[in-house]
């Protein structure tokens, strides 16, 4: 591993090593834990641990700090907000991502930053809500119909909504994965089994840990972006390791990848969190998931595809593989969303506006 | 070590092994570059600024790179990172030193967050402060420009950094930025000024950029903001000075802050305090010299 991200591995896997590290190698972590997300995450685990780090540093720690707990304080007002809005529909409002991780006071939510809030609503309810968050001032933000349609007709998700005045972006989903593609499953029982939380107004609820997981990992693997990988895998790391504590956990997560039909996902996302992050997972289970969800005759290319892609995005760790391994993974991910004929138009389109957009 | 203990050869190698870190208050900007612009700026307009080689540690690892692509031979452009990654999008070559000089800024305003940072220009005499806040067009680093060409103290003529444990504000010596007519005013207004190359046709217009003066490139002590001064440059105006009330001046500061919402009740109680101790004007001229005068009776009070 390079040495750089070894810093940073070392760092977020054991923070008492960082009382140990002196200035050049701060040097040489701040930027890279900046570029990747994790400066705020460093912060938060030198605060939470009492390290003692050099003078020069401790100002930037403070800054992503200071920065961490604003997009904190954000997320509690925009998650009141929307419930507030959504409340007429009576129906569950699930949290996803990181505003779950914050509201539920997990781990992860430690020093975690975020870029939009991400919720779950039944299908059938997606027109009235829309309207409802309309009144409060969240407006789309895609014009093009083109676009609308692509979301309305076979994604998993309502086109990014912003609003108005305080320019936060909401991502409202009634799916993990988009309808078009094979694996997307029955969402109900990640509903039915969503955790009401005590603190949390009207009828927000948190995707009970199997799903968290299980939503994570389809995530980072089925979308084709990677400009957060490497953060998202800390992520699923995080979670794992809490969750893991739990003994009945890891049989949970196995009969709930079994049930939606999503080995594939769970074995790259267990997989490659172990292999680069060390996370403690029993053997047992990587066996089951190795044998259910490996591809079949491309365990090593896709191993040098992942092993690439998902590390941050810096030229010291980025080799020329690296986007080729983005891009390549990019084509997988739209050709996992949906089935040929609805591909070609719509990357063909993508192309045509990008060369409008150039000119 | 300063800049000019250096050759421009040993500026120029040293920049684009990237191995050359500016200090500036406190904040140490390791700078790679191959452009000469770059080079050049600093040898002439930082001439008497710490340089640093091989820094065990610096605050920001800036670089400034020509974009590649076929662009490369009929119309160049320039890029800045932070972290090896672009916040914003490249510019034609001829404007490098002043995307260096933006991008610092940039790199303050949205990762200094241990201070409280405001878009207004500062300037001291001994340990009392006068904050210049005001929108582009209000003539704050005009002003800015002038005040410290009559023996004013620079801190800074874009941001100005309080410290949240003490309400005091930290000097960072940078050229002054002056922009279309302003350059010409603050030739005629202080002939001694040095002032750097005219990079026209940016997004701001023709932009050139004042060294600051000798002997202030340290930054000095930090000072606490006796004066608030809300300056609105009209042509033709007659001058005229109001007072602003607390409140109405601690709610514009607000939105002149970069990064107020970051700091929360950290930054209210800050501004707070800033705003009991400071007396706020609102100032209307036409003429520097008037305005410089003024300026000066209201130190002398």
């Amino acid at each position: 591993m390079n040495a750089d991200l070894s810093l940073l591995v070392g760092a977020l896997r054991e923070p008492s090593t960082m009382s140990d590290l002196g200035l050049p190698a701060w040097d040489r972590l701040i930027p890279l834990a900046r570029r990747a997300n994790l400066l705020a995450r460093l912060a938060w685990l030198v605060g939470h641990h009492r390290l003692q780090v050099p003078r020069e540093v401790e100002p930037h720690l403070r800054s992503a700090r200071y920065l961490a707990e604003r997009q904190q304080r954000v997320i509690l007002w925009e998650v009141e907000q929307i419930a507030r809005a959504l409340a007429p529909l009576e129906c569950p409002v699930v949290l996803l991502k990181g505003a779950a991780y914050v509201m539920a006071g997990l781990e992860v939510a430690g020093g975690r930053l975020f870029g939009d809030v991400d919720i779950l609503l039944p299908r059938e309810r997606l027109d009235e809500a829309e309207r409802l968050l309309r009144y409060e001032g969240w407006f789309s933000q895609h014009h093009d119909d083109y676009d609308q349609r692509y979301y309305r007709r076979w994604m998993h998700e309502l086109p990014p909504l912003r609003h108005l005045r305080r320019g936060t972006v909401l991502d409202v989903h009634h799916n993990i994965l988009p309808l078009t593609s094979p694996l997307c499953p029955d969402i109900g029982p990640l509903v039915d089994d969503s955790r009401p939380l005590p603190a949390a107004p009207g009828e927000v609820r948190v995707p009970s840990p199997v799903d968290m997981v299980i939503h994570s990992a389809t995530h980072l693997f089925q979308e084709g972006e990677f400009d957060n990988a490497f953060r998202d895998l800390v992520d699923l790391h995080l979670l794992l390791e809490e969750f893991g504590a739990d003994p009945g956990f890891h049989a949970a997560l196995l009969e709930r990848t079994e049930r939606f039909g999503l080995w594939r996902p769970l074995y790259y996302a267990l997989r490659y969190v172990h292999r680069m992050l060390e996370t403690p997972i029993p053997d047992t289970v990587l066996e089951v998931l190795y044998r259910e969800g490996r591809p079949r005759g491309r365990v090593a290319m896709m191993d040098a595809l992942f092993g690439r892609a998902l590390l941050p995005l810096y030229r010291v760790i980025d080799t020329p593989l690296s986007g080729v391994s983005r891009k390549l993974l990019y084509v997988r991910a739209h050709r996992l969303r949906m089935p040929w004929h609805l591909l070609i138009p719509h990357l063909a389109r993508k192309a045509m506006r990008g060369r409008e957009d150039a000119v | 070590m300063l800049t000019s203990d250096l050759s421009i050869g040993q500026v120029t190698a040293l920049l684009a092994e990237g191995r050359l870190a500016l200090r500036t208050g406190p904040f140490l900007f390791r700078i790679r570059s191959s452009i000469p612009a770059i080079s050049r700026g600093l040898t002439r307009l930082y001439a008497r600024h710490t340089v640093e080689v091989d820094p065990p540690f610096s605050d920001f690892h800036v670089s400034l790179e020509r974009s590649g692509g076929v662009r490369y031979l009929f119309r160049p452009q320039v890029r800045f990172l932070l972290d090896e990654w672009t916040p914003f999008k490249p510019l034609p070559l001829t404007q490098a030193f002043a995307m260096l000089e933006w991008g610092m800024n940039w790199c303050i305003a949205n990762h200094a967050h241990h201070y409280l940072v405001l878009h207004a220009a500062l300037v001291a005499k001994g340990d009392r402060a006068l904050l210049l806040p005001g929108a582009p067009g209000s003539g704050k680093s005009t002003l800015c420009a002038a005040l410290v060409q009559r023996g004013w103290r620079l801190f800074s003529d874009e941001l100005a950094l309080f410290d949240p444990a003490t309400a005091e504000v930290v000097a960072v010596p940078r050229a002054v930025g002056l922009k279309n007519r302003s350059i010409e005013v603050i030739r005629h207004f202080a002939p001694a000024a040095r002032i750097g190359p005219v990079a026209r046709d940016t997004a701001k217009g023709s932009v050139a950029h004042m060294a600051v003066p000798e002997g202030q490139e340290e930054g000095g002590a930090p000072a606490r903001v006796r004066w608030i001064v809300f300056p609105a440059f009209t042509e033709g105006a007659e001058e005229q000075i109001e007072p602003v009330t607390p409140a109405r001046t601690m709610l514009e500061l607000i939105e002149h802050a970069f990064n107020y919402s970051v700091l929360g009740e950290r930054g209210f109680n800050l501004l707070g305090r800033v705003v009991q101790e400071a007396e706020g004007f609102r100032c209307t001229y036409g003429e520097l010299e008037q305005v410089v005068e003024r300026m000066e009776a209201l130190a002398a009070k």
